[in-house]
């Protein structure tokens, strides 16, 4: 009788290493974080949700977080992951302020850090689920970049992750303008996110909007979106439809 | 120096708090020839003195590029200099690989410090034989610094090491006030006039000495042959006397005495000593 205690899944290609643990499934997840520049900085918005699966468990949870002096970094994905990333972070900032020589890491820096970081987690087939924004301002330079879980990284005008690539970056593309100011970035933000909060299962209405200019960083108290229901197609959205499911 | 019974090994305090290992390390680097450098708000310039052993061979690079932003020129052993050089390219590669950024060079500095500290500390180990100028560009402006064996590292303005650096430097206090806000192209005559004051009487040409420069926008390189002959052409034509009191020199114009120079190819006999003025 086989009395073996290590669970190894069907699909294991570990071998000899396989008692080991690595991220397999992510199990408390954000959804997505959408950005832009503007005039003074960068602004961000994330909501406070964590889903469990198909279960929208946490409502409290802070998917964004200021890095340094310069730098804002938004997460979706694995939360626990997140605070995990939080924490190696935490250390390179340490150390930077540790020299106390004049010099600090700004955004871009950042920025290349984590890509080296869950580029190499994924080489070990051991993934930081999260999918990341990494925004700032250094010297005047705005600059805002995402990297995935295999560490595909990039920066833009605007960036967002998962859902938001699909439902918020059109609306950018259309709307998005060089110095925007502060007032039209958070419509447009709003605009993104209504839109995600109607259509993204694991969305929720309780989401906060952060933003760093060269002074620093400020992040909104949660606050919800004003949403509309009453549309003629919401009311018996099957009248009509072709088929049935 | 002379012997005595604490120094044998690195890890033996003489009585009077002296690790004479070490003191014997930076006498090595008294030894080697000369290299000097100074900077400016935006620039450094690192020169040194090249002579080849034989007319037949030729003569030991002294001058390492280490990054785009960092220069680094050496004095005494140049094998320990080289490995350093080697070191410090590491270090600078890694970080931009890592933060697509360049290392401070201060921050480097540090790291090369605390390198050199280490092996005045372990039996096993001796002190590296080489004194570093560094010059390298960061967030705060253009620096220069000096690495040492005994793992200190000091900032400046302006510095020469080596044999005969005394003539440099007596020149260079002279004139470092005139430094920060100088332009490339003087900074880099400076430097060229200070490592003349080494040469003692010496012709100076651009086969004995090697000149490298980097700056804000100008990547750090060591400028080839026909370029220094032509800024050492330039500014031999002006007299000997610039220096003391006076302050006149903007050179570039300033042919204050258009004396014909004695050292152009006279041989020592003239006896100009040219660190007495």
């Amino acid at each position: 009788m086989n009395f073996t205690a290590s669970k190894q899944p069907e699909n294991c290609l570990l071998g000899p290493e396989s008692d080991s643990q690595r991220t397999l499934y992510p199990y408390v997840t954000g959804t997505s974080v959408v950005a832009l520049k503007y005039k003074d900085g960068i602004l961000m918005a994330a909501d406070m949700g964590g889903s469990y699966g198909s279960t929208l468990r946490y409502k409290s949870v802070e998917r964004m977080k200021p890095i340094g002096k310069h730098s804002l970094l938004g997460a979706s994905g694995e939360i626990s992951d997140f605070q995990e990333i939080l924490k190696y972070l935490d250390e390179l900032i340490l150390y930077d302020n540790m020299w106390d020589d004049g010099n600090s890491l700004g955004p871009k820096e950042v920025h290349n850090y984590l890509t080296r970081v869950m580029y190499n987690r994924r080489n070990k087939f051991n993934p930081l689920w999260n999918s990341l924004v990494l925004g700032g301002v250094k010297k005047g330079e705005k600059y805002l970049g995402t990297v995935s879980m295999i560490g595909v990284n990039f920066e833009d005008n605007h960036v967002a992750t998962g859902f938001g690539n699909h439902l918020a970056r059109p609306i950018l593309r259309q709307e998005w303008h060089e110095n925007l100011s502060f007032e039209d970035g958070v419509k447009l933000l709003e605009k993104c996110m209504r839109v995600l909060l109607y259509r993204d299962r694991s969305a929720i209405n309780k989401l906060q909007i952060a933003k760093i200019t060269e002074e620093g960083m400020t992040i909104s108290p949660p606050y919800s979106l004003k949403t509309y229901w009453e549309f003629a197609a919401f009311e018996n959205p099957t009248q009509g439809a072709v088929g049935s499911w | 120096m002379f012997r005595n019974q604490y120094d044998t090994d690195v890890t033996t305090w003489s009585p009077a708090g002296r690790l004479f290992q070490v003191e014997y390390a930076m006498e090595a680097v008294k030894q080697g020839s000369a290299a000097i450098g100074l900077r400016s708000k935006t620039h450094v310039v690192l020169g040194c003195v090249n002579k080849a052993n034989s007319e037949l061979s030729s003569h030991q690079k002294k001058i390492f590029k280490v990054d785009d932003h960092i220069g680094v020129a050496i004095a005494g052993l140049t094998a320990d200099g080289r490995v350093l050089s080697r070191y410090m390219r590491n270090e600078c590669i890694n970080y931009s690989f890592t933060y697509e950024s360049p290392l401070p060079v201060g921050r480097l500095v540090v790291q090369l410090a605390d390198k050199a500290q280490v092996c005045t500390q372990r039996s096993w180990k001796r002190p590296y034989g080489v004194g570093l100028l560094v010059a390298g560009l960061d967030e705060s402006g253009a620096h220069l610094y000096y690495n040492c064996p005994s793992g200190n590292y000091f900032e400046y303005q302006a510095f020469a090491i080596g044999s005969r650096s005394q003539a440099a430097k007596t020149y260079l206090e002279r004139r470092f006030e005139s430094f920060r806000d100088a332009s490339r192209d003087d900074l880099v005559k400076d430097a060229l006039m200070a490592i003349r004051e080494t040469l003692q009487g010496e012709t100076l040409k651009s086969l004995v000495c090697t000149v490298a420069v980097v700056g804000v926008g100008e990547p750090f390189h060591i400028l080839d042959q026909g370029t220094v002959q032509q800024m050492i052409d330039a500014f031999e034509i002006v007299a000997e006397q610039e220096g003391p009191a006076a302050e006149p020199d903007t050179e570039a114009g300033q042919e204050a005495s258009a004396e014909p120079e004695p050292e152009q190819g006279a041989a020592a006999g003239e006896g100009v000593a040219p660190m007495d003025i």
